[in-house]
């Protein structure tokens, strides 16, 4: 075999795209220009102006400290993005200017892509983003009672009869929930983009490497 | 009149329809010409960026492109949402800021016959609109009725003061513009520390203990510095502050009684209109003893919910795995 052939041999054996950290991984798979997460400096603002900070299993700046050791399993188990509000104090109050709400919208996506979210304390509320999507992409608007009825009656069949009872009852005499959905006149374009758009950033993690 | 192209976001088709109402009815004599954008649709709200990034950014750009279209000098965009503001903002600062996302975003809106140029459509909350276009002066020559003796505590919550991706019309720790906005329509403005703080967002779906305890501490801090309303600038604001509210006394043994009102509606009042066409009634914590106070009637009764003409039949419920 000659050196050529054997390096080829190599190359296709081995995984085309180079193996990436973590961190880079997170990077990549945040929009924007520069989500700048590798700026944290451990200072813990994010974690004290946190409303949620208390009942998250690690606090934002751990979950930075996390991602940097490489703690991928750990991190994507977590209930820390779950439990995120997006009130944007961290991100207002960080003397670096890291992206961190964005950071958790990413491992929000991540966690759902490789089914670490059901081994998560926070397992009902993946759903609820993914209820929350269908309905908009049958519909191209929200359908608040279609979710809640069909998120309720998954989790909390008590939390459904409630609803029912309390204050969906409250919401329906008042004229505040639509009992059927609403559709938008151009619907088959809206999922024609969304098709194409599924299908670009698929390609972009196969490219990409992220998983 | 200055012409601006309106998206109203899905809260305000029904859930927050008394904003959608007051909206509408103060935007003529504040001299506000809305064209909403044609069939528009959801901006994605927290949930969408959270399952796929790619379609959260083509689904909130449909809209934006959808608005370009629109464009015949100039005008800006208008949400009274404060998520929608912030997703619609967030979106044309991050595909100006990166044209590979862009790039793909716009082959993705080529799928269905549309592009859109980042930078081209100007998306600003209604608050921004009405203090710094209509500005206070101009608001207060059309005060007939002042809300004197009414104690005010101004809400902003999250979205509209941080991050401030577009502008940053107002401070994200201590902002102002609502305050003096009340004040403008002779309100009493009571100290609100927490007006900056969150709601909870969409936590009361995911955690009960914790979405209850930030309504409690808002509600909390409202009542302790005696407010009579509190003055909103947000549809989830106002649904968890209101909605939730009997759940909160249940829970957590207090007794609160603080309606929760639409900044639109309260300028309304100020300017003279009827309680029913600034679409009181709706609340679920009953607005009639602090209109009662400014001297104003309430509707004489809650409107009933109808099925709209472009609803669509009851849809099954999916087979779960």
């Amino acid at each position: 075999m000659t050196v050529d052939a054997s390096l080829k041999e190599v190359s296709s054996s081995a995984a085309t795209v180079p193996r990436r950290t973590f961190l880079q991984e997170v990077i990549e798979d945040t929009p924007g220009s520069d989500p700048r997460f590798e700026m944290c400096i451990q200072c813990g603002t994010c974690g004290g102006s946190c409303p949620s900070g208390p009942d998250m299993e690690y606090s934002p700046r751990r979950i930075f400290a996390m991602i940097e050791a490489n703690m991928r399993e750990e991190v994507l188990k977590a209930n820390t993005f779950w439990y995120c509000v997006s009130c944007y104090y961290c991100m207002a109050r960080c003397p670096q200017e890291v992206h961190i709400t964005d950071l958790m919208y990413t491992l929000k996506r991540k966690a759902i892509r490789e089914g670490y979210c059901r081994e998560s304390s926070a397992s009902d509320a993946p759903d609820f983003s993914e209820y929350f999507v269908d309905a908009v992409l049958k519909y191209g608007r929200s359908f608040e009672l279609g979710l809640a009825t069909r998120y309720h009656l998954r989790h909390h069949p008590l939390g459904a009869v409630k609803m029912a009872t309390g204050m969906g009852l409250d919401m329906l005499r008042r004229g505040r929930m639509d009992l059927t959905p609403r559709r938008i006149k151009n619907l088959d374009q809206l999922q024609a983009i969304m098709a194409k758009a599924e299908e670009i950033g698929r390609v972009e993690r196969e490219q990409g490497g992220i998983r | 009149m200055k012409k601006y192209i309106y998206y109203p976001g899905c809260s305000l088709e029904r859930n927050a329809s008394a904003y959608n109402d007051s909206t509408l009815a103060i935007a003529e004599p504040l001299g506000m010409e809305y064209q909403e954008v044609d069939d528009w649709n959801c901006c994605g709200a927290v949930e969408f960026i959270a399952v796929d990034k790619m379609q959260a950014y083509a689904l909130t750009t449909r809209n934006l492109a959808l608005a370009e279209q629109q464009l015949s000098n100039g005008e800006q965009m208008v949400a009274p949402c404060s998520a929608c503001f912030l997703n619609l903002s967030k979106c044309d600062a991050y595909l100006t800021a990166s044209p590979d996302l862009a790039g793909k975003i716009n082959q993705a809106l080529a799928a269905g016959g549309m592009h859109y140029t980042p930078g081209r459509v100007h998306t600003r909350h209604l608050l921004d609109v009405i203090v710094n276009d209509v500005g206070y002066d101009a608001i207060a020559e059309k005060v007939k009725k002042p809300l004197y003796d009414l104690r005010i505590a101004p809400y902003y919550g999250c979205l509209i003061v941080r991050p401030g991706f577009l502008d940053k019309f107002d401070d994200p720790e201590y902002p102002t513009s609502l305050d003096n906005l009340m004040r403008t329509l002779g309100g009493t403005v009571v100290d609100f520390p927490m007006k900056a703080h969150c709601c909870g967002g969409h936590m009361t779906q995911i955690s009960d203990e914790i979405a209850l305890n930030l309504i409690n501490n808002l509600l909390k801090n409202a009542a302790d510095y005696g407010a009579d309303v509190i003055a909103t600038i947000c549809p989830m604001c106002q649904l968890n502050l209101d909605a939730y509210q009997k759940d909160v006394n249940k829970a957590l043994g207090t007794n609160y009684n603080i309606p929760i009102l639409y900044f639109t509606q309260l300028i309304g009042l100020a300017m003279g209109l009827s309680a029913d066409e600034l679409g009181f009634g709706k609340e679920i914590i009953d607005a009639a003893p602090a209109l009662a106070k400014i001297g104003v009637k309430p509707p004489k009764k809650a409107r009933k919910a109808r099925p709209s003409k472009e609803a669509l039949p009851m849809p099954t419920m999916p087979e779960e795995e």
